[in-house]
């Protein structure tokens, strides 16, 4: 009767990791596809405002950037807010070309869908702000988008 | 005669998708580029005349160097800014301390009150940021809640909740932002 009798192993038997690698690797890829790189080098330090009323800003292609801060190099360029276009220290009369340029890089039928954010540290006076929104008046783009950071409303 | 192929050992590319997945955990951001979306006029045209807008349809708010607030030449406070702007814009008939109001027919709302009134905002050179900032917030806030008011009357919903949109149409219309930003210049104070 002992000939159905099975060898029982009292010992847990090891768990696979064969598999770890492919879980891994699904995050890695997860990862991979969220992630947006950074397309320019922040020079100046923009800490921005915080807002409730904020929406969202929709289609990243089609949003062109202009930063306004003081210079994280203090040392060498100051503490004076200054305006960073692309990579570099730019000026106001440099708007409009960047406008054009910017309009130009993109495909014709969504240059009317082009946004301007306005990314500017709370600490920078509306001088300089001015003078930016005048530019872009003058190259007709109107659609601008104070950024902000959407602050936190506590419920009572 | 021919050698077996040794089978390659893949113990170690859990290790390597790991390296990779720390890699891109560490340089990911998430954040939402999130703003108060504004549009701006158009260049003054020199030849075209100043409108004439009566005073009692203009509600001027003038932010001062030392970011102070100037409501219709008193004195305003950030906190309560939001209700004085609903407060003007909100339809008032035949008071002659607030602005006209005109009886407008709108598709899929009918005939409805919209006012005349226009937020005049004005800063100077020397404004904070994050104060104009602060008040474009409040001043957003303000159209936002007459248009849930309007919205939730005619549609029995938020004005953000929405669908259609025709409806969301028909309550830019009744509703208009009417924010006008006045040219640069020095107004000075402190």
């Amino acid at each position: 009767m002992s000939r159905f009798k099975k060898q029982v192993s009292k010992e847990v038997p090891a768990i696979s990791t064969s598999s770890l690698p492919d879980i891994i690797f699904m995050l890695l890829f997860f990862f991979m596809v969220t992630t947006v790189m950074r397309e320019t080098t922040l020079i100046v330090k923009t800490k921005l405002p915080e807002a409730t009323e904020v929406q969202k800003l929709e289609k990243k292609s089609l949003v062109s950037y202009i930063y306004i801060g003081p210079p994280i190099q203090s040392k060498i360029y100051g503490t004076e807010s200054r305006i960073q276009l692309n990579d570099y220290f730019a000026v106001v009369s440099d708007i409009q070309e960047f406008v054009v340029l910017e309009r130009e890089a993109r495909d014709e039928a969504d240059r009317k869908f082009l946004t301007t954010s306005l990314k500017v540290n709370g600490e920078t006076k509306m001088g300089v702000v001015t003078d930016v929104k005048q530019e872009l008046r003058k190259a007709s783009a109107f659609k601008i988008n104070y950024s902000t950071r959407r602050r936190v409303v506590k419920k009572e | 005669m021919a050698r077996k192929i040794p089978a390659i050992n893949a113990g170690s590319m859990a290790d390597i998708a790991f390296l990779l997945l720390i890699f891109f955990l560490v340089t990911t951001t998430m954040d939402v580029d999130t703003g108060i979306m504004r549009q701006l006029p158009p260049p003054p045209d020199p030849n075209q005349e100043i409108p004439d807008i009566k005073e009692r349809n203009i509600m001027n708010i003038l932010v001062s160097r030392s970011d102070r607030l100037l409501v219709n030449k008193k004195m305003g406070n950030i906190r309560t800014l939001k209700y004085d702007v609903i407060d003007f814009m909100s339809i008032h008939h035949d008071d002659p301390a607030y602005p006209e109001v005109t009886l407008k027919s709108i598709d899929y709302i009918g005939d409805v009150y919209t006012t005349k009134g226009i937020i005049s905002l004005k800063n100077d050179r020397g404004t904070s940021y994050n104060m104009y900032i602060q008040v474009q917030n409040e001043l957003a806030a303000a159209f936002k809640e007459l248009r849930d008011r309007l919205s939730m009357q005619k549609f029995g919903r938020k004005y953000n909740k929405l669908i259609n949109e025709d409806y969301i149409d028909a309550i830019n219309k009744a509703v208009p932002v009417r924010v006008s930003e006045a040219e640069p210049e020095d107004v000075g104070g402190n």
